[in-house]
């Protein structure tokens, strides 16, 4: 029997090539890889008098939490906010970049910035970079036209909704607009279906947790609510504190904060050359 | 992790159905409502039919991202165009622009595009432009992913010469088709009518469109049952 070595094009389907290496790997105690994910849970929705934007507040670094209560709600104007899924670095980088460079055109111009200008910076900058810039953002707003919510994903496009749900937590989010969001909200009923929307991603979605941010602009005003529910408080602390094992001597002890104190002296002299 | 969400930060297509019609005096063009990733809906009510100027439309599939870059150059281009002539553009100068970019970058781009509109010189118009940047100038173009099922269908039913209603008609009708048979088209169906009066929009939500072969009538939600607040309790 001749033993023939073709590659075959892949026709689709299944291959279970690896099947036996793998089923010996395991026998010889490797442990398989997990999953990756890109957490997070981010909403918008528009109510009667503006728009309401939501977040969850974790951070991870593969399957660990890397920090418990960021801020996933970013600043874009005054009267604008977005709030972004996907790679941390990339979100927080084009969104500060748009904010800077809306501060220049708001200069420039002399005028409050509208939604629409931010969503075609950040369209275009996605797009130009193709993808691999990773951030999916809810962006939301109210300017002189009057209130508007965008979701821009990582390729470029974007499409404009009275409601929308991004991230790993999306499907659980969308799921409770879906079947509770109407018209004409106010903004009480509007921020509790937000927080009903971000919870159900923060209980339902592995990469999604802990506290839930809101940011609710209306004409003239925001109001940034920082961790307006934490529904995954630290139930135990233990009162000990932190203790040495019986064995260990204590030779001695020294403490330095990690801060040094700045003085700062208010109407200094000019300095000179 | 759900197979069926995919890679939700995955690139955005819409699966869709896209068609232009003229009849005697303008020009139909008809789309579905959904935009997805991989096996999610991330939009079921967009808008696939975007202006160009006043008097020309164009329909949009394949990459939501390359589709809507396209769309805001040429509007762009015939602003600009707009001004330099003193008059409105025709409809066969923005087919040619969109065909200049998706031609000059079809390597980089995953787009077909309808083209369509009313100008004074030549009347209604409309023009398909696909994968690859040809440009036909057609009485009825069809396009993505749903117009496989079309192509049959416009054969026997399109015919030179229609009214108004007629062209409306047929367009509902095939959009309503290729929905029913293809699983990437979803959602309401919008249409846009161009003639030398301007341009009218209609939107036909889920409920209204006509049932084929097999199709249901369309549920109320159980969502009303539940509000109504007494739902009947599971027997087993």
């Amino acid at each position: 029997m001749t033993k023939e070595a073709i590659d075959m094009p892949q026709k689709g389907g299944f291959s279970f090539d690896l099947c036996k290496r793998n089923d010996m790997l395991l026998q010889n105690g490797l442990k398989m890889p997990s999953f990756l994910k890109t957490g997070t849970t981010i909403v918008g929705l528009i109510f009667q008098d503006g728009v309401i934007l939501g977040a969850d507040t974790r951070a991870t670094e593969g399957p660990i939490v890397a920090d418990k209560n960021c801020e996933k709600i970013h600043y874009i104007a005054p009267n604008i906010y977005c709030c972004g899924a996907g790679t941390a670095a990339d979100t927080e980088a084009v969104t500060d970049m748009i904010s800077s460079q809306l501060t220049l055109h708001r200069y420039h111009t002399g005028r409050e910035s509208r939604v629409v200008t931010a969503l075609s910076l950040l369209k275009s900058h996605l797009f130009n970079y193709q993808g691999h810039v990773s951030a999916a953002l809810v962006l939301g707003g109210v300017d002189v036209t009057g209130p508007h919510l965008h979701t821009i994903y990582p390729h470029g496009s974007t499409d404009t909704l009275p409601y929308a749900t991004m991230g790993s937590g999306s499907l659980a989010a969308m799921a409770i607009f879906e079947s509770k969001y109407r018209e004409g909200l106010s903004r009480e009923e509007g921020v509790a279906l937000v927080a009903e929307a971000i919870r159900s991603g923060i209980f339902n979605d592995l990469g999604s947790g802990s506290n839930v941010d809101i940011c609710v602009i209306t004409k003239g005003q925001k109001e940034y609510l920082r961790n307006h529910m934490t529904p995954n408080p630290r139930t135990y602390v233990s009162e000990k504190g932190y203790s040495f094992s019986k064995k260990t001597e204590l030779l001695s002890t020294k403490i330095t904060p990690l801060r040094e104190t700045v003085v700062v002296i208010e109407g200094g002299d000019a300095m000179e050359e | 992790m759900d197979p069926t969400a995919g890679d939700l930060n995955g690139e955005h297509s819409m699966g869709t159905t896209i068609i232009g019609v003229s009849y005697n005096g303008g020009v139909v063009l008809g789309a579905d409502s959904r935009t997805s990733t991989g096996m999610y809906v991330a939009n079921r009510a967009s808008d696939k039919i975007t202006q160009l100027t006043d008097n020309v439309y164009v329909c949009r599939s394949g990459s939501a991202a390359d589709s809507q870059v396209i769309s805001d150059y040429v509007r762009y281009f015939l602003h600009q165009h707009t001004i330099q002539l003193g008059q409105p553009a025709t409809v066969k100068v923005a087919a040619n622009l969109v065909r200049l970019l998706a031609y000059n970058n079809k390597n980089m781009l995953q787009t077909g595009l309808i083209v369509g509109g009313w100008d004074k010189y030549e009347g209604g118009k409309i023009y398909g432009i696909p994968l690859g940047g040809t440009v036909l100038e057609q009485p009825f173009a069809i396009g993505g992913s749903g117009s496989s099922y079309l192509y049959g269908f416009f054969d026997q039913a399109w015919k030179a010469d229609m009214t108004q209603e007629e062209a409306e008609k047929l367009v509902v009708k095939a959009v309503s088709l290729a929905i029913a048979r293809d699983g990437a088209s979803g959602g309401v169906i919008r249409t846009v009518t161009i003639n030398s009066d301007g341009v009218t929009r209609k939107f036909y939500p889920g409920d209204e469109h006509p049932l084929w072969h097999e199709e249901l009538e369309a549920q109320n939600s159980l969502l009303d049952i539940l509000a109504t607040g007494t739902p009947e309790p599971m027997v087993s």
